[in-house]
């Protein structure tokens, strides 16, 4: 997908002037509430009208104020995805996934109602009137509906924002699953960091209502890594949980880690701050932490007056620690060095 | 019973039939301006906003009376559009039902319209991303969704259309068996001296459709209701 995006709009008080050119499957829109960025969806999908400017999708122009083209939203093939999932009261669960199927032409149909029941996994639900279903279950109906419209593109507005922290998680896979899945490319917008690096590879940073940076999700957070007191958070995907004593004990790559908080669940999404783990370059004796792993430093960088540290743990994980700079001296971390990791099992936190 | 005579049974008759017709036939028009000023946005919006719900403040004698300037013989319709086609409106049933028609409009337009505004706007917006274009979604997503609006406003119409008395007086006159509706017929029993009790006797029978009609609203409403 590519996308070219160089709009302008004027409300007031409020002055939108975004310029962007991307190109790939996730990418994300990031910003701080106000900023502009379900604006900024909006003028893509059509249902508002820039100013002036242009808006290209894969080489057709959707939008162009000087030769005054403005496709129609209904014939822009645009999925959206809002933060609540408005569905249609006065159609059950099927009425609403074929709604956008149906209007679809045949020969774009290529994702087809079972496949995308069966990714959702909403197949005991399609008789149910839509009220009777949990948030949770609305929205899954809602990704369906837009992913069953065979769009070009999907526009996440937010999908995740409205859900609480529990069920956002268990919502993620199956957003995952379904774009993937289905090959369809989409913007993701989030004012949230983490949303944004579970969803995205690229992200277009969105500032008071102009495109402040363009850059990759990782890089996103490393650059932030300085400037916030939670540190960098490392997202491990944990899998295979066994109850030992009062922890979990969870599979990750070769090796198991220790968390204090867990279910049988197969596979689990834990968050785990840079700031909780703490290096020693030998082997420490006895500690009180649960997690002793020994790692190789694959590099550093610079975050404010803390050095992020790289690290390989027993060949395939990935961890990223910091240290402020004279511990860094001290301990001779550079890249090629041999660490011990230490971390607790109560710095694991579950997402999902 | 009651002692009725035919004219009295076919002022019934004409009451329901003018009240229906009237309803039935302002229906796609109170939709079509409904929606109009819920979702467009244009020049003269707020003239034909004045221009509906005018009806609703003037004096239905007014209304009639300007109806048979614009429709009789000498009129800009009636002398340019309704005798070189040779049609004849004015002292018909038919002008009761435009009399009706004009005076029960607002009503109906506003309860749909009521009901249209309180639609979410994203739902609108989810039906044209998903490929409707206007009509499609005004068939598949507005109308349901202002059924109730759409329902309520034609109960309330016909309602004001069986009572409805100095519009169509002008232009329909008061003719027994022709034009002559319940209230017309129930003024003349009044002006006459021993019709007290055939008055009173219509006036039973329009008390008995007007609770059937509230019945039937009800009826819908809680339908509706447990659909939902």
């Amino acid at each position: 997908m590519e996308l070219r995006v160089a709009v302008e709009k004027n409300f007031g008080r409020f002055l939108l002037n975004a310029d962007l050119s991307v190109r790939g499957k996730r990418i994300g829109i990031f910003g701080p509430s106000g900023g502009g960025k379900s604006t900024l969806v909006g003028l893509i999908a059509g249902l508002s009208r820039p100013d002036r400017g242009i808006i290209t999708l894969d080489g057709e122009t959707l939008f162009d104020s000087s030769s005054g083209i403005n496709v129609r939203t209904e014939d822009r093939r645009m999925g959206m995805v809002f933060q609540r999932p408005s569905l249609f009261p006065h159609l059950n669960v099927k009425g609403n996934l074929l709604y956008g199927y149906k209007r679809c032409a045949p020969e774009n149909r290529k994702i087809v109602f079972d496949d995308v029941v069966e990714v959702l996994n909403i197949g005991r639900l399609l008789d149910s009137g839509v009220k009777k279903l949990s948030g949770g279950e609305k929205q899954r109906v809602a990704i369906g509906r837009a992913v069953l419209g065979n769009p070009r593109l999907l526009l996440l507005d937010e999908p995740l924002s409205a859900l609480d922290d529990s069920l956002k998680f268990q919502i993620v896979p199956f957003l995952k699953n379904a774009c993937e899945a289905f090959g369809i490319p989409y913007l993701f917008i989030s004012h949230s960091l983490l949303e944004i690096r579970i969803m995205t590879d690229q992200v277009l940073n969105v500032v008071n209502g102009r495109i402040v940076g363009q850059t990759t999700a990782e890089a996103l957070v490393r650059s932030r890594m300085g400037d916030s007191m939670a540190g960098y958070m490392n997202l491990l995907q944990l899998s295979a949980p066994r109850q030992v004593d009062a922890l979990y004990s969870y599979a990750w790559g070769g090796q198991q880690l220790f968390t204090a908080s867990g279910d049988d669940r197969p596979e689990g999404l834990f968050e785990l701050s840079s700031t909780d783990i703490m290096l020693f370059k030998s082997h420490p004796e006895a500690i009180s932490a649960r997690n002793l792993l020994k790692c190789r430093v694959v590099g550093t960088f610079q975050a404010g007056n803390r050095v992020g540290v790289d690290l390989e743990c027993n060949g395939d994980g990935r961890l990223v620690a910091e240290v402020v700079r004279q511990a860094a001296d001290e301990l001779g971390i550079r890249a090629g060095a041999e660490v011990y990791a230490a971390i607790k099992s109560t710095a694991f936190r579950k997402l999902g | 019973m009651l002692g009725f005579t035919n004219a009295d049974y076919s002022a019934i008759l004409l009451s329901v039939k003018v009240a229906t017709v009237a309803t039935l036939l302002s229906l796609p028009f109170a939709f079509a301006v409904a929606y109009l000023m819920t979702y467009r946005r244009f020049r003269g919006r707020i003239a034909l906003d004045v221009a509906v719900n005018l009806p609703l403040t003037l004096p239905p004698v007014v209304i009639g009376y300007l109806l048979l300037m614009l429709l009789g013989q000498q009129g800009l319709v009636g002398k340019l559009l309704l005798q070189p086609l040779g049609i004849k409106l004015i002292f018909t049933w038919k002008a009761a039902v435009i009399a009706t028609s004009v005076v029960g409009f607002p009503l109906m337009v506003r309860s749909i319209r009521t009901a249209m505004e309180a639609i979410d706007e994203r739902l609108v917006q989810v039906s044209r991303l998903l490929g409707a274009a206007m009509l499609d979604r005004i068939i598949t997503v507005i109308l349901p969704l202002s059924i109730r609006g759409i329902i309520a406003g034609s109960v309330l119409m016909f309602a004001r259309g069986l009572g409805e008395f100095g519009a169509t007086v002008i232009v329909a006159g008061n003719i027994p068996g022709v034009t002559q509706t319940i209230p017309l017929a129930i003024y003349e029993y009044a002006s006459s001296p021993k019709g007290d009790v055939m008055a009173l006797s219509l006036c039973a029978i329009s008390i008995c459709i007007s609770v059937v009609v509230l019945v039937f609203h009800e009826y819908l409403g809680r339908r509706i209701v447990r659909r939902d």
